[in-house]
């Protein structure tokens, strides 16, 4: 990295750390109605399965088009998923999701990601 | 960058747009774009925060991420408290520091490196965050977020992209899960009671109050969030 873009990071940084910080940092959150603590408590899955899901189905080409992707990588964290709920492990999870991408790319049944 | 934002998504986008050309201003605002799902997760770990020292949460303001926030808030659900020591590790330990490692050894070997694709690496991020969202689901109400935060976050990043995708399904599943009634399976106790630790214990593990945390009565109200 060039010396000049140790300031872009440092912008980065700055116009980052607010949207960590502010929630966490902002009186009074323990005055908040029940209804608001139920709404932040169910945020957790909503935002992981969120995250996880558009990872798999929404890609974005140089251009910044997106496209709805259909894969193996889908197959691969409903695998997980369900190895998670099962046996309460997520790491026996993620060895399953994990091993069956690489097994199907090997073997030609997967492509590679775009 | 690694040290300074710490935040895998932006950073490589980043990377993109600095290679495309793009000026500052314009990495600068969809860095913030990129990153402002970070305001769901101070939010929501800010309950169970609000007894930890304010300069401390200064500090834990700058390592939370993804994973983070991921794995701090599903072990503070399944203990039923606060356990600053786990945040720590959660961010530090298994995120900042191998993150900046990593980031060392990609720039130093990175060419040796083989295609992680290849054994199927590419998976392992979204596998965690749905292993980790299956593990804070514990009723119909966190099954409708999770499932509804999914399918608005698909719609929204295929019209908008997924930085401002992930932000709505983050924000619209939770009201969807609300509107939800609870239901008979549904457990009402309160959070940061014995009680609901072990109602989100692992199978053969039981919930140990130590000396810094004595138990409560099993009915009592006090407790976090």
């Amino acid at each position: 990295m060039s010396i000049e873009l140790v300031g872009l990071a440092l912008l980065m940084g700055l116009v980052t750390y607010p949207s960590r910080a502010l929630p966490m940092l902002a009186p009074g959150i323990e005055r908040l109605p029940g209804a608001a603590l139920e709404y932040l408590r169910l945020v957790g899955p909503a935002v992981l399965a969120a995250l996880a899901i558009v990872n798999v189905t929404v890609i974005e080409d140089p251009s910044g088009q997106q496209f709805f992707h259909v894969g193996i990588e889908w197959l691969a964290i409903a695998l997980c998923g369900a190895l998670t709920a099962w046996r309460r492990n997520l790491f026996v999870g993620l060895i399953g999701g994990i091993a069956l991408v690489a097994v199907a790319r090997a073997t030609g049944i997967a492509g590679f990601p775009i | 960058m690694s040290t300074l934002v710490f935040a895998g998504a932006a950073q490589f986008a980043a990377v993109g747009y600095v290679a495309s050309g793009l000026a500052w201003p314009g990495v600068i605002l969809l860095t913030a774009l990129l990153n402002a799902r970070h305001l769901l997760y101070s939010a929501a770990l800010a309950p169970w925060l609000r007894d930890t020292p304010r300069p401390r949460r200064v500090l834990m303001a700058h390592v939370l991420t993804d994973e983070a926030f991921a794995l701090s808030i599903a072990h503070f659900e399944r203990l039923g408290r606060t356990d600053e020591r786990g945040y720590w590790i959660a961010a530090i330990g298994s995120t900042f520091i191998p993150w900046n490692l990593a980031t060392f050894a990609g720039v130093t070997v990175g060419a040796q490196i083989p295609d992680p694709t290849r054994l199927g690496l590419d998976v392992v991020f979204p596998a965690a965050m749905i292993g980790l969202a299956v593990g804070l689901v514990t009723g119909r109400r966190e099954l409708v977020a999770a499932l509804g935060g999914a399918i608005l976050g698909v719609v929204v990043s295929l019209a908008a992209g997924p930085g401002i995708g992930v932000i709505v399904g983050g924000l619209g599943g939770p009201l969807l899960g609300m509107a939800v009634p609870r239901g008979g399976g549904d457990r009402t106790v309160v959070l940061g009671t014995p009680r609901s630790a072990e109602g989100y214990a692992m199978p053969g593990s039981r919930f140990e109050p130590d000396a810094g945390h004595p138990a409560l009565p099993p009915d009592s109200e006090e407790g976090l969030p």
